[in-house]
């Protein structure tokens, strides 16, 4: 069977969830083989458990300052030695230009931003979510060794156990990769929280909040749900970019949406419209996102979701 | 310093955007402008013309499209570049962007042979396809160092360093020019054209090539040389409104917690 590498994203060593939602993809296509730049002491037992039969490790300490160049230049040794019948990168900004790049490298197509992935006889069928989520579209790479960035959420991690047989790699850096550095790097600090991308809800708080995230924060605890933020509510200080809902923040698909005191423009339903669940509270009846709620409460949110906290949290008992 | 600002013509976002019979995104029916994200990349290249003073800086605004893609030059004209080159050609219809990357690689090139170029300028991403795949491509090409992500954009000299919001971590990225540099739409709000901008982008050279001014084969591009090929496009069914109350006196915290208990999320 085909191998097909999969480009592990990991935090100091530990592997973040996209990545086990790939293995499980690439198991559609042939055999995973996941590529960890960096030191995989950590995250070697949990790549294996997710599925993968081989783990490539290419220690990192001459890479790691170097930004995406030399994680392209890895990939593209990988390719040509494995003669990989896919790659499979998730799909951050980070992610998508090592695609970008190893694209033009080794002369294939790529596709970013994948929802989902088939097989059609082992070639890799993308679905994608575009034009703000109105169109469902899908495609195949039809030259060279498909290349294809995969958004979270895209497939469940699978526990199938597999080999993990780590292999060190040695790869070559040439110097034009090494031109731009991180010259320094400040950790977001943990909210506690889960994930904005992972959760199965999201609460968000728009520039209806006034700049006071309480009600919302609260809310989000009963539930057990990340927070996100609008444009506005980032433009104005209150919330970290991080936390931004959008074309230019993060595409959010979980079973629950709760959105309040946001209006509804299209670059914000474009990173939450497809949404299992949406809820709405806005004061102005007229707010466009009314029409995409499946529930809406006409209403200010400082009274109706410190209300609804109690409420929750009384059912909990 | 030499500044070639990459801006693309993208469908308007708050038009209804469609897909053509052959899957290629309909740019002819939806009215079209520049992409709001690549205003960004305009504005950042004239802020850092207003830093240094004093120093001989041009702004070229570089477009790859269909004819009604000028509209995106002009725009850029009229907030202040001061130059602006059209790549247009029937070819080049339906391009994927590994096509257009090299369109405007050989466009930079032949802007560089008359001047040399410090610094192409990106936004994040394009409105439409979003790929945040064109920068990083370019830089392949060019053989550059590739600063993304920018939401703060600082220079010393030949210096520069930017602030990259990421997932996990914030960072201080550091390049030297020659370089490609994007930048988000962190980094602050783009300027409106003033009226007396508007009137000089009138006067303000435009030029227009053809792929074979570049050195470009027609079968290097176009939907036929796509290394991609779109196989269907479907609209999502568009979402019903459900039930919709209006707060009185705490009824609307009740019946929302009811709705969420009823789909089991509580
Ligand atoms: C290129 C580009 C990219 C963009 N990317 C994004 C993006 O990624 N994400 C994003 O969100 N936006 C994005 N935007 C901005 C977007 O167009 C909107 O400006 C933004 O989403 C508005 O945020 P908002 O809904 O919080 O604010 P507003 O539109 O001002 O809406 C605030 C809402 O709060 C309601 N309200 C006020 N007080 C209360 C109260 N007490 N209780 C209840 N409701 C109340 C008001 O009725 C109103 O509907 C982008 C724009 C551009 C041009
Ligand atoms: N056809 C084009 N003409 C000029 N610039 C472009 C074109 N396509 C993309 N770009 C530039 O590349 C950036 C990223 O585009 P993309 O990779 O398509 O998301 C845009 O913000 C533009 O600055």
């Amino acid at each position: 069977m085909s191998e097909i590498l999969v480009l592990v994203d990991h935090v100091d060593g530990a592997v973040r969830k996209p990545t086990l939602e790939l293995l499980t993809l690439a198991r559609r296509l042939g055999e995973p083989s996941a590529v960890f730049i960096g030191d995989a002491s950590q995250g070697a037992d949990t790549l294996a458990k997710h599925g993968a039969e081989k783990i490539y490790v290419v220690d990192d300490a001459e890479i790691k300052p170097y930004l995406v160049a030399p994680k392209a230049e890895a990939l593209q040794q990988l390719v040509e030695k494995t003669g990989a019948a896919a790659v499979l990168i998730p799909s951050s900004a980070e992610g998508k230009e090592i695609a970008g790049r190893l694209a033009i490298k080794i002369g294939s197509g790529v596709i970013t931003d994948a929802v989902d992935i088939t097989s059609d006889g082992g070639t890799p069928v993308a679905t994608q979510s575009v034009f703000a989520g109105n169109f469902t579209v899908t495609g195949k790479v039809t030259k060279g060794t498909p290349i294809i960035t995969v958004k979270p959420n895209s497939a469940a991690p699978e526990e199938v156990g597999a080999a993990g047989t780590q292999e060190q790699v040695s790869v070559t850096i040439s110097d034009a990769a090494k031109t731009a550095k991180v010259i320094k790097s400040e950790p977001r600090k943990a909210t506690g929280r889960p994930e904005l991308t992972e959760a199965a809800i999201v609460v968000s708080g728009g520039r209806g909040t006034g700049g006071d995230f309480a009600p919302v924060e609260g809310f989000a605890d009963a539930l057990g749900a990340a927070v996100g933020a609008s444009r506005a509510a980032v433009d104005s200080g209150w919330m970290p970019h991080a936390f931004q809902v959008g074309q230019t923040g993060k595409t959010v698909s979980p079973q629950l949406y709760v959105a309040a005191g946001i209006s509804g423009a299209i670059q914000h339903r474009a990173g939450m419209q497809t949404s299992k669940t949406i809820v709405a509270i806005n004061k102005d009846e007229e707010a466009p996102l009314f029409e995409l709620v499946d529930f809406g409460v006409v209403g200010d949110l400082h009274k109706v979701l410190p209300a609804a906290t109690e409420a929750v949290n009384a059912r909990k008992g | 310093m030499n500044i070639v600002v990459c801006v693309k013509y993208v469908p308007d976002a708050t038009a209804d955007r469609q897909f053509e019979s052959d899957n290629t995104v309909d740019r002819v029916g939806v009215d079209g402008l520049l992409s709001e994200l690549d205003e960004y990349a305009v504005e950042q290249a004239l802020q850092l013309r207003e830093k240094r003073e004093g120093e001989d800086i041009e702004i070229t605004a570089l477009c790859v499209g269909p004819e009604k893609a000028v509209d995106a030059i002009r725009k850029a004209l009229q907030m202040g570049a001061d130059k602006g080159v059209h790549v247009v050609d029937d070819a080049i219809a339906g391009s994927d962007s590994v096509a257009t990357s090299l369109v405007l690689a050989k466009a930079r090139e032949k802007i560089g042979a008359e001047k040399k170029v410090d610094l192409v300028m990106t936004g994040m991403a394009s409105t439409d396809a979003s790929m945040s795949v064109i920068p990083a491509m370019l830089a392949e090409r060019l053989e550059l160092p590739q600063v993304t992500f920018a939401s703060v954009v600082e220079s010393q000299g030949e210096v520069f360093r930017v602030r990259r919001d990421g997932d996990t971590a914030t960072e201080i990225v550091e390049g030297r020019l020659p370089m490609v540099l994007s930048v988000t739409d962190q980094t602050g709000e783009a300027r409106y054209p003033s009226f007396k901008g508007i009137m000089a982008a009138k006067k303000k050279p435009l030029e227009t090539w053809a792929l074979s001014d570049i050195g470009v084969e027609a079968d290097q591009v176009g939907l036929s040389a796509s290394w991609t090929a779109v196989e269907g496009t479907e609209a999502r069914p568009p979402r019903t409104q459900g039930e919709i109350v209006t707060d009185e006196d705490g009824s609307g915290a009740t019946a929302l917690v009811d709705f969420l208990a009823s789909k089991k999320f509580i």
